[in-house]
């Protein structure tokens, strides 16, 4: 219910609609969900995750396990949101979760009834029977039964994005100590970045009836505000939760951008991920008030002292008309001061310690506890226990504080652990635990707002600290009721109980991890905010130690969970990774061409013409074209290295497995690249264009493999050689000219002949292209009389038109990717198809490459008896007998031989269906060299293929090479 | 992490492309015993600690760099260019 | 003590009050026929295998910590035996199938769930690479179906089929692979061990070997020295931490790998999807938290905690392979220490110190290798012989060149 004082967050001028379960609900403007619910009389508004209990919210912020709904809908639809700290607006659509049936009827609820035979880790002992039960019968109901909100199904269409901060000093929290040390350390200059997670700067204290000074915690905490905006040296951001610490002073944080508004402002995000660079970090994020165990502790309308006070106090909203308070130490007792003073009937103060006076006027109950609740939906009563009996207590609401746990969380991101204090009964951090990062005030375990103010002067460099409350919080631990029956909630959201906690224990499952795996407790949407360390005390307590020595689990990242759409920002759509366009696309568009993914490159797969309807019969017309005319094919997906210096000889002969130093200028040499272990890396071209200038190719998808590795090997191998290497794979657009008349074409381009002695196989050198500066390779990767033309990558897409021009008049055109793999497997040239890491030079064939004359990365292994002879298998060509085509991935097998493991000769590697040889393929076979002539049968069990295939040398096509050496 | 290239300054770890243990820029000679090339190729210290290693800028200046990090707290104790 | 349907409502009247330890905690003894160091997933099942098997069951399993605390804690709970290689195929199909018996063996429900595991192809090239290893699962017995994409449409919807990128041509799926409760698989080995009379020694750490002109004659620990016929390592990322106890120096490399949870959600992945090209991977768990995970951070770490690049790297590669998974929320990222060997494959083999043993090398693929793992470990121990389906796991077959390198990608343990 609203009541007339507070609610300093307040518009209470202007109402807010939204919805709920599709019924219009009003609040006021500054609500949260949460708080609008509770004003409107609604405590319940959630169910748990194993038994479907009713639930209402424990908390008035980010660490609340209970009130947890859906918002939005379709590809906007973002469960398990928590209503404590959404923001109402406008429009805004919410969802109740986790029940079958109404929230107030939920069908699940009968799960309840069955508790006492789902004690933690039951799921263990049982539904081993029959053996596929589990996926049939079992899996499914408990699969449809857990989970609490639901994706849409639908893309997620929001924006977000992710961006980078720098600061000198990250200030995570703006309660009293984060607010003193921003406005500390701004005043003094440094570049301040203060991180809050609420809406405004202030932390509790807008939450509590403190002074400072003169004025009320919201008003102070205003005007500090205030002149952190006027510095501009500090920048303040709300709404933003760090997420996690990371190494290097780095750290994540969610910036809800958007989440609060109903529309999202053109070009803004709906939440943001941040990473923010810190030269130091002072972690200012107060601390989380504990719940304590007693039967049925778990009812809506259950709170934390703290959230009762933050509801009362920023929000004018009392959870119910009567409320008692339950606590532990003397913070609670503020709570029935403050609710008075609201004009909110609090019916009993209980405080678990013998001997104290609470200073209030209710009725109060010392050396008490709460021994039983009552009521279905919502709190109704409950009885209290002292020396003088059990006493029955009226209220709606129970506000409960066993204590404070310090947020350390993100000092442990890095495998730190806290220590524990007996004086506070609590967890701190240990400085140094995340290097240049500090924790103050309440997260550092000073409680009271003086502390915190002065913890905060201190950390941002010292001052004069505003006078403050500086009460002692005289906390005696207290964690759970003994000597009652019923169940008592650890874990609100995944229904642990300290008899759950009991049982593990009973197993032997003793360790805090085993503890925590077997009852899943602390493994809900708050990562065990509110439910870690009380199931710590009651296993110490079982174990007869103390917490300290039972330990504690992990913290890690997120603090708080995060939209992977947030994390992933606008590199996830489209942009996952590059995609990089070839000099030929626009034309390739222009012609039709269907695509393929070549690595990062979008290349032209084929290009169809006229009645062709499929791929085949569009490749094969261009492989025509390049066997009997001339075909143009854009190839500059290649890696290409510039190679100059003096050295640049030797480091050809380190990388190549073949002799580049006997190479004479204006030459090109076909190389391998071998790995240091002997196994091939890579193969490509080296040109030789002057004396100290060389360019070599890779293939397209090792080009940046092969360019780090050329680094390594000037850099960090031979420091000392006079070479350098640069990557001109974009800056040189190339094609490929290739087939009978690719010599006239050429001629007609340049405008000159181009005689063998002039320009011969395997020559290169410079050309003019109509006044371009251009390189000219006479080099096939078809078996054709072919050339490639480099021009600069701005000339590229001009050349290409320019070339397919000439090649439709002299009868050809350009080939896509289908046609150069049948080309290329027709003459026998290997891809990473074939070279797959695992293959060595002899098994290609090419063992005679890797020169004995000189030393080349891996030569030395590749002597290895593992890595050549006859045990492995070896490249070969494989012609289908009779009908059928060859698939790659098919694997090889004797004929007549029933296939097993142990008969397995090898594999195809690349297939095709040549339109002058027939279904022709490579593979490897072991020892296939000598097998040259036999059959074999090719078996692809998936594809249902078997074809009887003749294994011989891997060179279809004019294997003398006469045709490309013309 | 951040790592502070002798080149650029300090940046952020995912301009940087790790290679391993920094020996893998003492490469035996081609006449070393197999035994050498063994551990050159295959065989490492993998310590719990300080640990030399090679990175590359390869988001940035391309060094090669011989950085000494530890391998428990992933602290950055020195960077340097290999060349 | 037996567990049960009825057991479990027997219990329930009683308030469970009758349940029993799972596992004793002894003292360890003076003397052990055989110590395995490491009481993860492997060191469990190593030992409940030696004392099923080969009846050796004066045995005694060190763990630093809590048993199953290791990467059998911390993984992505994937089983799957969709191997391209002999020498893996063979040794994951036999994993796979003691899988399948593993609940009704150990009479714990591990709730292996055969959901199906889909790796997606974007490329003629990869639905060749994958036809090859399908047709090796195949003939290993194993099953394995290449879908086209509209088979992949059919299993899972949600995925973006039209990526301009990495459109999804099609697919292979491995029906019989899926995920398992990854504790309850070290709980129940434990429970079973246990039950053999195995001593499962939590909080003992190894600190030293006693080796006597180079046999092993023991260990020294945090909780005494203690005497053994032989001795088995399994201890993962701290494999080359031992093993230098030992003198040893392994091709294997310590690396961070990084998983994933979203908060709880209702159902909507079908078992597991892979998406290769972008290192992604996801299933979700019976709770309904979608966990998945990515590729290594890539440098030498033994801080069991990941980086953000690599974190952020997952999660655009995730919501571009399955859009709708940027509406959940990430909950918790976790890291392990995987003992990333130079192949990629493991090592189960003796080593240069007599009744000294080996087995680690597992990289990021040892949970669902962990029942094969422990079979092939405790003959290895027992028989002084490798196991058949495991013969191809030696250490010295980087020294003959017989690698098995299913990625191709050489020595770079980071690539693997």
């Amino acid at each position: 219910m609203r009541v007339e004082t507070g609610g300093n967050r307040l518009n209470r001028d202007r109402a807010v609609r939204f919805t709920l379960n599709g019924v219009s609900r009003a609040g006021l403007a500054g609500d949260t969900l949460s708080a609008a619910l509770l004003a409107d009389g609604q405590v319940l508004q959630g169910r748990s995750f194993k038994y479907h209990r009713p639930r209402g919210p424990v908390t008035a912020g980010s660490e609340e396990p209970n009130a947890l709904f859906t918002l939005g809908q379709g590809g906007a639809q973002m469960p398990n949101m928590r209503g404590t700290t959404q923001e109402i607006f406008d429009g805004l659509q919410a969802a109740t979760q986790n029940h079958v049936g109404s929230l107030r009827h939920d069908a699940m609820a009968v799960n309840d009834l069955f508790s006492r035979f789902l004690s933690a880790g039951f799921y263990y002992k049982t539904f081993m029977w029959p053996r596929a039960f589990w996926e049939r019968v079992y899996e499914p109901i408990i699969r449809a039964a857990a989970g609490l909100g639901a994706l849409s199904g639908e893309d997620s269409v929001e924006r977000y994005d992710r961006a980078w901060a720098h600061c000198d000093l990250l200030i995570i929290g703006s309660g009293p100590a984060g607010l003193m040390a921003a406005l500390t350390a701004g005043r003094r200059g440094e570049r301040v970045l203060l991180v809050e997670e609420d809406m405004r700067l202030g932390g509790r204290l807008d939450a509590e009836s403190f002074a400072i000074g003169d004025d009320t915690g919201a008003v102070w905490a205003a005007g500090i505000a205030a002149e952190l905006a006027s510095l501009p040296n500090v920048r303040v951001m709300t709404r933003t939760t760090v997420t996690g610490a990371y190494d290097g002073g780095t750290y994540g944080a969610y910036e809800r951008v958007g989440e609060h508004l109903g529309t999202i402002p053109d070009g803004a995000p709906r939440g943001c991920f941040w990473r923010i660079v810190a030269g130091r970090a002072i972690l200012a994020g107060g601390a989380h008030e504990r719940m304590i165990g007693f039967p049925n502790n778990d009812r809506p309308g259950i709170m934390q002292a703290s959230a009762v006070r933050a509801y009362l106090h920023r929000y004018g909203v009392a959870p119910a008309r009567r409320i008692a308070v339950f606590g532990n130490n003397d913070n609670a007792w503020r709570t029935v001061t403050d609710l008075q003073a609201a004009g909110v009937e609090v019916t009993a103060l209980i405080d678990t310690r013998d001997g104290v006076t609470p200073t209030v006027d209710c009725p109060v109950y010392t050396g008490a506890q709460v021994v039983e609740t009552r009521g279905r939906l919502g709190l109704r009563n409950l009885d209290v226990r002292d020396a003088n009996g059990v006493h029955r207590v009226e209220a709606e609401c129970l506000a409960v504080s066993g204590g404070w746990n310090p947020s350390v969380h993100l000092t442990c991101h890095m495998n730190g652990r806290p220590i524990w204090r007996d004086d506070i009964a609590a967890f701190v951090s240990v400085a140094g635990s995340v290097p240049n990062l500090q924790a103050i005030g309440a997260a550092n375990g000073d409680f009271s707002t003086a502390a915190a103010l002065r913890a905060g002067v201190e950390a941002g460099g010292g001052g004069e600290v505003p006078k403050a409350e500086d009460g002692p919080v005289n906390i005696t631990p207290f964690w759970h009721v003994t000597g009652v029956k019923g169940r008592q909630w650890l874990d609100f959201q995944n229904d642990v109980t300290v008899k759950d906690v009991t049982l593990a224990h009973r197993e032997n499952f003793r360790s805090v991890e085993h503890m925590k795996r077997y009852t899943t407790l602390g493994m809900a949407t708050d990562q065990g905010k509110l439910s870690n360390v009380g199931g710590l005390a009651v296993l110490a307590e079982l174990a007869g130690r103390e917490i300290p020595d039972v330990g504690t689990t992990t913290f890690r990242p997120p603090y708080t969970p995060v939209p992977v759409a947030a994390l992933a920002g606008r590199t996830a759509r489209g942009q996952f990774q590059p995609h990089r366009l070839t000099p030929s696309d626009g034309l390739s568009r222009e012609r039709n061409a269907s695509f393929v993914e070549a690595g990062q490159w979008h290349r032209a797969a084929w290009f169809p013409e006229g009645e062709e309807t499929t791929w085949k019969q569009s490749a094969d017309r261009e492989v025509g074209w390049v066997r009997n005319a001339v075909g143009v094919c854009d190839v500059t997906t290649l890696g290409k290295i510039d190679v100059q210096g003096p050295d640049a000889v030797r480091l050809l002969d380190l990388i190549y497995a073949g002799k580049m130093s006997t190479l004479k200028p204006g030459k090109v040499r076909y190389g391998l690249m071998l790995r240091e272990d002997g196994l091939v890396m890579d193969d490509g071209t080296c040109a030789r264009l002057g004396d100290d200038r060389y360019v070599i190719t890779t293939t397209t998808a090792a080009a940046g493999e092969v360019m780090a590795h050329v680094e390594f090997c000037t850099q960090a191998l031979h420091p000392e050689w006079q070479v350098s290497a640069v990557s001109v794979t974009d800056q040189w657009a190339q094609f490929a000219v290739a087939g009978p008349q690719s010599s006239a074409l050429l001629q007609g381009l340049l405008g000159h002949e181009l005689t063998d002695a002039e320009w011969p196989f395997m020559g290169c050198g410079p050309v003019q292209i109509g006044g371009v500066a251009g390189r000219l390779f006479r080099i096939s990767f078809s078996g054709e009389m072919a050339y490639e033309i480099a021009v600069p990558a701005r000339y590229g897409d001009a050349l290409a038109r320019e070339l397919t021009a000439r090649a439709q008049a002299l009868g050809g055109g350009l080939y896509g990717m289908e046609a150069l793999n049948i080309l290329r497997v027709e003459k026998g040239f290997i891809t990473h198809a074939e070279i797959d890491g695992r293959i060595s030079a002899d098994d290609l064939g090419m063992g005679r490459m890797v020169s004995p004359s000189k030393d080349c990365i891996g030569k030395v292994m590749s002597q290895r008896d593992g890595l050549h002879g006859p045990q492995r298998k070896q490249l070969v060509g494989l012609r289908a007998v009779g009908e059928g085509r060859l698939l790659s991935g098919a694997h090889l097998f004797d004929v007549g031989v029933e296939p097993a493991p142990d008969a397995d000769w090898g594999h195809v590697s690349s297939a095709c269906v040549s339109p002058s040889l027939g279904a022709i393929a490579l593979g490897f076979v072991v020892n296939g060299r000598a097998r040259h002539g036999e059959q074999i049968r090719a078996l692809d069990l998936l594809r249902g293929n078997d074809v009887i295939c003749e294994i011989c040398d891997p060179v279809f096509m004019d294997p003398e090479g006469g045709r490309m050496r013309g | 992490m951040r790592i502070n290239c002798p080149l650029c300054g300090a940046r952020d770890l995912r301009e940087f492309s790790y290679l391993g243990d920094a020996r893998l820029a003492d490469r035996p000679a081609a006449d070393a015993s197999a035994q050498d090339w063994q551990d050159y190729v295959y065989l490492r210290d993998n310590p719990a600690g300080p640990h030399a290693e090679l990175w590359q800028h390869a988001q940035g200046c391309r060094a090669w760099l011989r950085v000494r990090r530890n391998t428990v707290t992933h602290e950055i104790l020195s960077v340097e260019r290999t060349r | 003590m037996g567990y049960s349907g009825f057991k479990v409502f027997l219990e329930g009247l009683r308030g469970n009050t009758g349940w029993k330890p799972v596992w004793r905690d002894p003292a360890p003894k003076a003397h052990y026929d055989v110590i395995i160091i490491g009481g993860g997933g492997h060191g469990l099942t190593t030992a409940y295998y030696l004392a099923k098997n080969h009846g050796i069951t004066n045995v005694a399993v060190l763990e630093r910590g809590y048993l199953g605390g290791g990467n059998v804690g911390r993984n992505t709970t994937i089983v799957r035996a969709n191997y391209l290689l002999p020498g893996n195929s063979e040794f994951y199909s036999h994993s796979l199938k003691l899988w399948e018996g593993m609940e009704q063996e150990l009479n714990y429900n591990t709730m292996m769930s055969q959901r199906g595991i889909l790796n997606l192809a974007h490329s003629d090239g990869q639905m060749d690479a994958f036809a090859r290893r399908g047709n090796q699962m195949r003939l290993q017995g194993d099953d394995a179906v290449l879908l086209d994409a509209q088979g992949v449409r059919d299993h899972a919807s949600f995925l973006n089929f039209d990526s301009q990128r990495f459109p999804i041509r099609g697919g292979l799926l491995h029906g019989r692979g899926g995920t398992a409760r990854h504790d309850a698989v070290a709980w129940g080995y434990a429970r079973g061990a246990d039950q053999f009379g195995v001593d499962l020694i939590q909080n003992c750490e190894v600190t030293g070997f006693k080796i006597e002109a180079g046999v092993v004659k023991g260990v020294e620990t945090t909780r005494g020295s203690i005497s053994a016929g032989k001795v088995g390592m399994a201890v993962a990322g701290r494999t080359s931490q031992v093993a230098a106890m030992a003198g040893l120096r392994l091709p294997v490399e310590s690396h961070a790998l990084q998983a994933f949870v979203s908060e709880g959600l209702k159902p909507v992945v079908p078992g597991v999807v892979t998406f290769g090209m972008g290192h992604f991977y996801v299933s979700q768990s019976d709770k309904g938290g979608l966990v998945f995970g990515g590729d290594l951070d890539f440098y030498n770490s033994y801080a069991a905690r990941g980086n953000m690049p690599a974190m952020e790297h997952v999660m655009e590669a995730g919501m571009a392979m399955m859009p709708m998974l940027g509406n959940a929320k990430l909950l918790r990222g976790w890291g392990g220490i995987m003992d990333m060997s130079m192949d990629g494959s493991p090592i189960i083999d003796r080593t240069p110190v007599q009744n000294l043993y080996l087995n680690g090398g597992w990289c990021y693929g040892g949970f669902k290798a962990t029942p094969a793992s422990g079979w092939c470990y405790a003959h290895l121990l027992a028989t002084d012989q490798p196991h058949p389906v495991a013969s191809r796991f030696t250490l010295n077959r980087f020294e003959t060149g017989q690698l098995l390198d299913e990625e191709g990608t050489g020595p770079r343990p980071n690539r693997h």
